[in-house]
């Protein structure tokens, strides 16, 4: 950082701003300035490590961190990462992985595309909200009948609830240049809100005692999420992100689609040039993403969470922004970072239940492990050079 | 990936069936206790309160008893996570302590049929799962009674919470006895949806001051009304679910507090000597789960008394605070003269007393 | 039945002026975060740091005053982290602040382990000699505490600064175009990092007014989406300071009036009304893009100096 510092603040422009020049303050070798270099493509070998050095740094961090709350560090972060894995009830806690992971991959996943084309999705946690409303209002709607064709519906249901609440950002992008990243952002509250009405409202059990949130779908076979071989964890959310990361390694690599998406990402003018229509791309991703969330949403809510309460919402749709940098934006990267987020939420649980590690620690292990990413990433796209001399124009 | 999903599942179930096994013969005789709260245990009311009761179990069974605990637990997936896990490492006695957490009680109180459960505030049981709650009504009537006479204004301040039977009770039973008191008396009720929100608690209680409010009854479990009515001055407090002290002798005169000590040490007992059956529990002031903390001097000595007397009364079981006469909001009646309400219409109630004037949200 | 007498617009009003101050603060030292062309979508994380510094400060030297210092330096130093991020290792604006409020929210909370139930320092209200006793405008504008005059003066500064000075200027150039403004010789990188210094000093302060004046109480995740409100804000005056003002005021109300009006016994739908500051942030910011009002030209754009 030392050598960075001043390199930068002088910037690199030959018309001096007084002292520019670089005053060799001993005559024998000449001063070392260590330079940072945009490479031309961004590097390989790089973007494959980047992920497992951040994951290391955060270790050890993390390990410091919690050394300081007074707990043995080895021991907190092998119950993080080791014990869910590999632990005395690993069995229970591995399906879990799964149970964890799969909306965390099936957002990212969708966001991962826009993010690759510059359009920002920020409200995939209303986008799940909304998702899950829908979904959950079209099995409410048929209580209680038994039939095959409800949890397809709601599946659909969910998908187009959580489309339209991200097309909305898209449209007013494409019609009006408004940013979508606050747009989508304000319309998470406002599907928050919206959850705490129909919870305490439309869709509250009329057979709940008066108290908030509907009834339970996991109570309702038709409607219920279940796992498709009990006590795997395995719920159709989790099919839907194996199928989501696959199409969308087939459409990044094969289809022309995805080779716009990637294109305009990097390229906006030549993507232009080259044919792509800027709209409907942004609608594309925008749609998408919001329909990947929505359908996590629904997932959930007829899953693992089981009814439509105040405070369903855990903020899956901001962890998979982490997700999606983390995996570095390519499907299979965020199926493993889905897994490893997982895995620390997991991990986490069992350290506050087991170690007495505070909740916020683990929260705060999140954000750093982000942290880490996001600077270990400079390596990837610039590369540090140790020069002699002053530096050319 | 067929057959290792196979695999997995057959482990998976000879894994549960194992675990289902094996806390039933835990390690040594230690009793293992576990405890799920939906807060942190610094919140200062509900969770507080109940980590007040674990540690009273931990004092009083000394080394025949463990205690665990997770705080913050969201309800869902997430609860029903912790429960297992508290399970699956051998709990012999499980606390769940919100209503929230109901179905994930049961859900798991099936794949552990020799582990006792304990869910608050909740309606469903099993062979396995027990509920309990408690009668805060009869704290409200107090604070109701001691509010009535306290006002200047006339204008009671309610922060309520969520539109549930609970908290509806609890703004009747107190305005039954303010207007008993002091028939100008009206009540202004403000819908928090919350349980513990202080920044929207203190707004709430300004809200309800600048309007007139002169004494502030609460729902909620933060001491920021308290706060905000120290700032005011010369508003009247009562401290909710944990007595508030720090607020004493003004502007809280008086407070509700939940004291789960009695029944937390009574339940444990229980599973040490292997009597624990299955029961639905709705105890008050008598058997010691709602206590009453000290009514401080700005309260004038002779409501005071009265206030005191009505607890004895309550406790001995000579006064109910819903007896009759008394008629519903819409006019029809309910209770004819000396009748006491049933714990039925007690536990559904969704009705306003007549008298108060404003609608339940619906 | 409805009694809307018994609501004092005088009260009403004077509340308002406190409860917009929090997202004031905070708001008007993210404008200049992004009239120097910086996204910083870390504000929340930054307040929160700022209540539990300015809290902990408060309550450990019976403070304050000494509690804002705190909050204020404390807000800074985090987003520190933010700059070193964006500006030196290059990172995405958009994630990094994420990574920020993350952070800060887990480290908060952290740091606040002790101090949840503790009772702060009372900030005493500061009641203008003359000023406060005018019939209406008196306790509207001239009773509050320190802090909000403070906020006040600080919208009324930025918008000198802004408009008339050189220091302004150079961050306005920074924030339209870099590249160019490189090319003059303006110390790009420096400008940022100050003005991400100043937008988290500022968010610090909004935070610790929540947790020392407002509640007052330390709770975990007790700003509640405060900071998200303060970047819409930003938008909403379409990076105007004078603006901030207003939406600080709309936002504040709300919610302000929407309890005033429950507790008058008007049956209001809350959680509808509650959202009714989004929607009208949405709809002022489609405004404000349909009439292509300015952002700062280079807003999330990377600098680097070697291009």
């Amino acid at each position: 950082m030392r050598f960075i510092l001043p390199e930068i603040l002088r910037g690199s422009r030959p018309s001096g701003d007084g002292g520019s020049a670089p005053c060799p303050a001993r005559e024998s070798a000449p001063p070392m300035k260590l330079r940072v270099e945009k490479r031309p493509q961004p590097s390989r070998r790089w973007m494959y490590l980047s992920p497992l050095l951040a994951v290391l740094v955060t270790m050890l961090a993390g390990g410091a961190l919690f050394a300081a709350l007074g707990k043995n560090p080895v021991e907190a972060i092998a119950t993080i990462f080791w014990e869910p894995l590999f632990g005395e009830f690993a069995f229970y806690y591995r399906p879990q992985l799964l149970v964890k992971g799969a909306p965390l991959v099936l957002i990212a996943i969708g966001l991962s595309l826009g993010f690759r084309a510059g359009v920002w999705n920020i409200g995939a946690e209303g986008q799940y909200i909304i998702g899950a409303l829908s979904g959950a209002g079209v099995g409410l709607a048929f209580y209680p009948l038994d039939a095959w064709f409800i949890f397809p519906l709601m599946v659909i249901a969910g998908a187009l609830g959580g489309l339209t609440w991200g097309m909305i950002p898209g449209l007013l992008r494409v019609r009006f240049g408004t940013n979508e990243i606050l747009v989508s952002l304000m319309l998470v509250y406002v599907a928050e809100k919206l959850l705490a009405a129909m919870a305490l409202g439309p869709m509250k059990n009329p057979e709940g005692m008066g108290f908030p949130g509907s009834r339970n779908l996991q109570q309702y076979p038709s409607a219920h999420n279940a796992d498709l071989i009990a006590d795997t964890g395995m719920h159709w959310g989790v099919v839907a992100a194996l199928i989501a990361v696959i199409f969308t390694y087939i459409l990044l690599g094969r289809h022309v689609l995805g080779y716009h998406i990637r294109l305009t990402g990097q390229a906006p003018r030549a993507a232009r040039f080259a044919g792509v229509n800027p709209a409907r791309l942004v609608l594309f991703c925008l749609g998408t993403s919001g329909a990947l969330a929505g359908l996590a949403g629904m997932f959930e809510v007829s899953g693992p969470a089981g009814q439509v309460s105040i405070d369903f919402n855990v903020g899956y749709g901001f962890t998979a922004i982490i997700v999606a940098f983390l995996g570095r934006l390519h499907p299979f990267g965020i199926a493993l970072a889905g897994l490893l987020m997982a895995l620390t939420y997991i991990g986490g649980e069992i350290a506050q239940s087991n170690l007495g590690l505070p909740a916020a620690a683990i929260q705060m292990f999140q954000g750093m492990l982000l942290f880490f990413l996001l600077a270990v990433d400079l390596l990837t796209n610039y590369r540090l050079r140790l020069s002699p001399g002053p530096e050319t124009a | 990936m067929t057959l290792k999903t196979l695999l997995t599942g057959a482990t998976v179930a000879l894994g549960v069936a194992a675990g289902a096994v094996t806390p039933a013969q835990a390690q040594d005789d230690k009793t293992k206790v576990g405890f799920i709260y939906v807060g942190p245990i610094g919140d200062g009311g509900w969770t507080y309160e109940h980590n007040e009761g674990r540690l009273a179990v931990e004092e009083h069974f000394g080394d025949k008893v463990e205690t665990v605990y997770q705080e913050s637990v969201p309800e869902g997936a997430d609860a029903t996570r912790a429960i297992t896990q508290m399970a699956l490492n051998g709990a012999d006695l499980i606390f769940t302590t919100s209503f929230g957490y109901m179905d994930a009680t049961v859900a798991v109180a099936e794949k552990f049929p020799d582990v006792k459960f304990e869910h608050a505030t909740g309606y469903k049981t099993a062979p396995n799962v027990s509920t309990y709650s408690a009668r805060f009504y009869e704290g409200r009537a107090i604070q109701g009674h001691i509010a009535g006479n306290m006002t200047k204004s006339n204008i009671v301040g309610y922060i309520a919470s969520y539109p549930i039977p609970e908290v509806i009770r609890g703004i009747n039973a107190a305005f039954i006895h303010a207007r008993k008191a002091n028939p100008e008396v009206e009540f202004k009720i403000i819908w928090a949806y919350t349980w513990f929100d202080p920044a929207k608690e203190a707004d709430a209680a300004t809200a309800l001051i600048e309007q007139g409010a002169d004494v502030i009854l609460q729902h909620t479990d933060s001491t920021a009304p308290q706060a905000a009515a120290e700032k005011a001055g010369g508003v009247v407090t009562f401290g909710q679910a944990s007595d508030m002290a720090e607020y004493k002798p003004f502007p809280r005169v008086s407070s509700i507090i939940d004291d789960w000590k009695p029944y937390y040490i009574a339940r444990t007992q229980a599973v040490i000597d292997g009597t624990w059956e299955s029961q639905q529990v709705w105890d008050g002031i008598g058997p010691g789960m709602v206590a009453i903390g000290e009514i401080t001097d700005a309260v004038p000595a002779e409501v005071k008394e009265e206030a005191l007397a009505m607890k004895d009364a309550i406790t001995s079981g000579d006064y109910h605070p819903f007896t009759g006469p008394l008629k519903k909001q819409d006019g029809s009646d309910w209770l004819a003269e000396g009748e006491t309400a049933d714990d039925g219409t007690l536990l559904g109630m969704d009705f306003y007393v007549e008298g108060l004037d404003a609608e339940i949200p619906q | 039945m409805m009694d809307l007498s018994s609501i004092s617009p005088i009260l009403l009003l004077a509340s308002i002026m406190a409860a917009s101050t929090p997202i004031l603060l905070a708001a008007i030292g993210e404008l200049v975060v992004e009239r120097a062309g910086v996204l910083n979508l870390g504000v929340e994380g930054m307040m929160i740091t700022g209540a539990i510094c300015g809290f902990a400060f408060a309550v450990n030297t019976g403070s304050p005053a000494l509690g804002f210092l705190a909050a204020a330096l404390g807000g800074a130093a985090l987003s520190l982290l933010f700059a070193l991020l964006t500006q030196f290792a290059l990172a995405n604006q958009v994630a990094s602040g994420l990574a920020l409020t993350l952070f800060g929210l887990g480290l908060s909370a952290l740091l606040g382990q002790g101090y949840v139930g503790i009772k702060p320092p009372p900030t005493t209200r500061l009641d203008i000699p003359v000023l406060s006793d005018i019939p209406f405008l008196g306790p509207v504008l001239f009773s509050h505490d320190a802090m909000v005059y403070i906020a006040l003066a600080l919208v009324a500064a930025v918008w000198a600064v802004l408009k008339y000075t050189r220091a302004g200027l150079i961050l306005r150039a920074v924030g339209e175009n870099h590249d160019a403004a490189h090319a003059l010789g303006y110390k790009v990188v420096r400008v940022r990092v100050l003005a991400i210094a100043f937008g988290g000093g500022c968010a610090g302060l909004g935070g610790a007014y929540l947790s020392l004046v407002r509640v007052p109480q330390w709770t975990e995740g007790m700003t509640a989406g405060a900071g998200w409100i303060a970047l819409a804000l930003v938008v909403f005056a379409s990076w105007k300071a004078g603006r901030v003002l207003l939406g600080a005021w709309l936002f504040g109300g709300v919610s302000v009036l929407q309890l005033n009006l429950q507790a008058a016994g008007v049956a209001l739908p809350v959680e509808y009304l509650s959202m009714s500051p989004y929607l009208i942030t949405i709809l002022v910011l489609v405004i404000m893009s349909a009439d292509r009002s300015r952002a700062p030209g280079s807003l999330t754009r990377i600098f680097h100096a070697s291009q």
